[in-house]
């Protein structure tokens, strides 16, 4: 009865804990008692091992879960906001990584002569594990800026990627029949190779992809490990993270109008992006700029104090400028004069999903006042003024005007169809797609190039002076 | 534990996650994520039952323990770090 008691009720009893936890995650204001509930699930869940395994008594247990505690703590403390996306990876890595290795320490227990079942998990969850492992670190390295975000590309890459999988998965193959573990070493060492190749070739705005896979992996190769290794506990929250994981990828791909197998694949459209047509686009941008005289910056205080309703476009140029602070003055402003203002989010706007909230929440921007894309789009027609901050891409026109490039039949905010725009971009190169954005040339158009945390304040200003 | 066990409770979490996890908006996806990552760290349990187990190599078990620690420990604390963020109401008193 104990047994039982152990082994299925109790840890049942936990999952239901996490799931609890994560049910409460669907409101913003009961989101961090679920992150909560969900820690000391855990907390829980490492007492009862300890205690079913008599393990309280072994200083080595203590040293190894106290340095990887304080380890942990001291990351989290000191990571900054726009950190969190290699953050999150870098955990990830370490999540993958710890799977891998528990395998390859529990090997000889898994591995015998007659239980194939045994090679099979193991050569799993070692493959898994370590292409999560290896794939997060450069994928971190890369938000970092360690390694250039752009994809990199070299002669035979897509050959060797190729192979490595096939390679991969024929050694595992190679392991269960053979019961060799040589094998399982050369799973291990060809997952890590795939790895950093598959992470190599995605670049920056593919990112919430990229880390929403490598999320939904390290949760993959956790359940495998639980699996492998009978404990019911880490096999059914691992697959809990695993479909997390899995649906976070599959909005990611769908706001790109993208298919995973795409992303994994690598976007060679980047390196060498096809001509845009330019032609008939412009003659589109042409033709709204003759019928109304263009607007400029001198407009600018003329136009907000005249507006009553403005949307704000948030991209990562704005993360990467640091004029989150900026924005929230401008809003504040903004509302001081009586206007309604929104903030419009495209779910691929920073390096991984939810981040331009997480960056405004931060600023102490209420998150009443951010709304999805899909929620918004049709808000834009009846906009006085947008203001968009380091945003390129996810509202390009061209996504839907030209076909062959890389943004083309993304859905984008609707932000032409505003009576004004405002643009505070860097310069009026491309976004990281490569492709040109007409916006820019449409009459109804205000550019002012400059850092975002420089010209922010300067419409916020001009506001004022005048209000 | 037998195996059908394990995979039938597999299969349940995976389910009931997934009918869970979609009613998550937006706005918070990246503390989901983060807050699902420190759940990947339920390695630990493995972790440290292995540890126990006749057999296992106990230097890599620990390695195990300590990186799983991290992960948990570490995505628990910086989730709770971002959602003490959200807030609301800033704006409302003004309006009213």
């Amino acid at each position: 009865m104990t047994h039982y008691l152990v082994n299925f009720l109790l840890p049942a009893l936990i999952t239901a804990g996490f799931l609890y936890g994560i049910r409460l995650m669907q409101t913003p204001h009961t989101a961090l008692r679920g992150n909560r509930i969900g820690a000391l699930c855990m907390l829980v869940a490492v007492l009862l091992v300890l205690w079913q395994y008599g393990l309280f008594g072994r200083p080595m247990v203590w040293a190894a879960l106290i340095t990887g505690s304080l380890i942990g703590l001291r990351m989290a403390q000191r990571v900054k906001t726009i950190q969190m996306p290699q953050m999150v990876a870098l955990f990830n890595g370490l999540g993958g990584a710890a799977s891998a290795v528990v395998i390859l320490a529990c090997l000889n227990l898994l591995v015998t002569e007659t239980w194939w079942f045994g090679w099979l998990v193991s050569a799993l969850a070692l493959a898994v594990g370590s292409i999560t492992f290896s794939g997060s670190l450069v994928a971190s390295l890369k938000l970092e800026g360690w390694i250039t975000s752009k994809p990199m590309f070299f002669r035979g890459q897509t050959f060797l990627v190729r192979w490595m999988l096939y390679s991969t998965g024929a050694l595992a193959v190679l392991a269960v029949i053979d019961k060799s573990p040589v094998a399982l070493y050369a799973v291990v060492a060809c997952s890590l190779l795939y790895g950093v190749l598959l992470a190599l070739r995605v670049g920056g705005p593919d990112m919430p992809v990229i880390i929403s896979f490598l999320n939904s992996l390290s949760g993959v190769a956790a359940s495998i490990s639980g699996i492998a290794l009978g404990n019911l506990l880490a096999a059914g929250v691992g697959a809990l993270v695993g479909v997390a994981g899995m649906i976070l990828t599959q909005i990611m791909c769908r706001a790109m109008n993208r298919d995973l197998l795409s992303v994994l694949r690598g976007f060679k459209d980047y390196a060498g992006s096809p001509e845009t047509d330019n032609t008939q686009a412009a003659v589109s941008g042409d033709a709204s700029s003759e019928a109304s005289a263009r607007l400029t910056a001198d407009d600018i205080p003329r136009l907000l104090r005249e507006a009553h309703k403005v949307l704000i476009v948030p991209g990562y140029g704005m993360a990467l400028s640091q004029a989150q602070q900026a924005v929230k003055d401008l809003m504040d402003a903004l509302e001081k004069g009586g206007k309604e203002v929104k903030v419009a989010v495209h779910p691929v706007a920073g390096r991984m999903p939810g981040h331009m909230h997480v960056l405004l929440a931060e600023v102490g921007v209420d998150y009443d006042q951010l709304f999805d894309m899909a929620k918004i789009n049709h808000e834009f027609a009846e906009t006085d003024v947008v203001v968009a901050v380091g945003a390129c891409d996810v509202m390009n026109p061209a996504a839907a005007s030209t076909e062959g490039t890389p943004i083309s039949g993304m859905p984008i905010l609707k932000v032409s169809e505003a009576k004004a725009v405002i643009v505070c971009n860097l310069n009026e190169k491309p976004g990281y797609s490569g492709v040109e954005n007409t916006l820019y040339r449409e009459g109804h158009v205000i550019p002012l190039w400059g850092d975002a945390s420089e010209t922010v304040p300067e419409i916020t200003a001009a506001l004022t002076q005048q209000g | 534990m037998s195996l059908t066990v394990v995979l039938i409770f597999v299969g349940v979490c995976a389910l009931l996650g997934y009918r869970i996890i979609s009613a998550v908006p937006p706005l918070l996806h990246t503390p989901l994520m983060s807050g699902m990552n420190a759940l990947s760290g339920i390695t630990l349990l493995v972790a440290l039952a292995s540890l126990k187990t006749s057999g296992a190599v106990s230097l890599l078990a620990c390695t195990a323990v300590v990186l799983a620690a991290i992960n948990v420990v570490g995505g628990y604390w910086v989730t709770d770090r971002m959602l003490r963020m959200y807030k609301r109401g800033s704006g409302k008193e003004t309006e009213k």
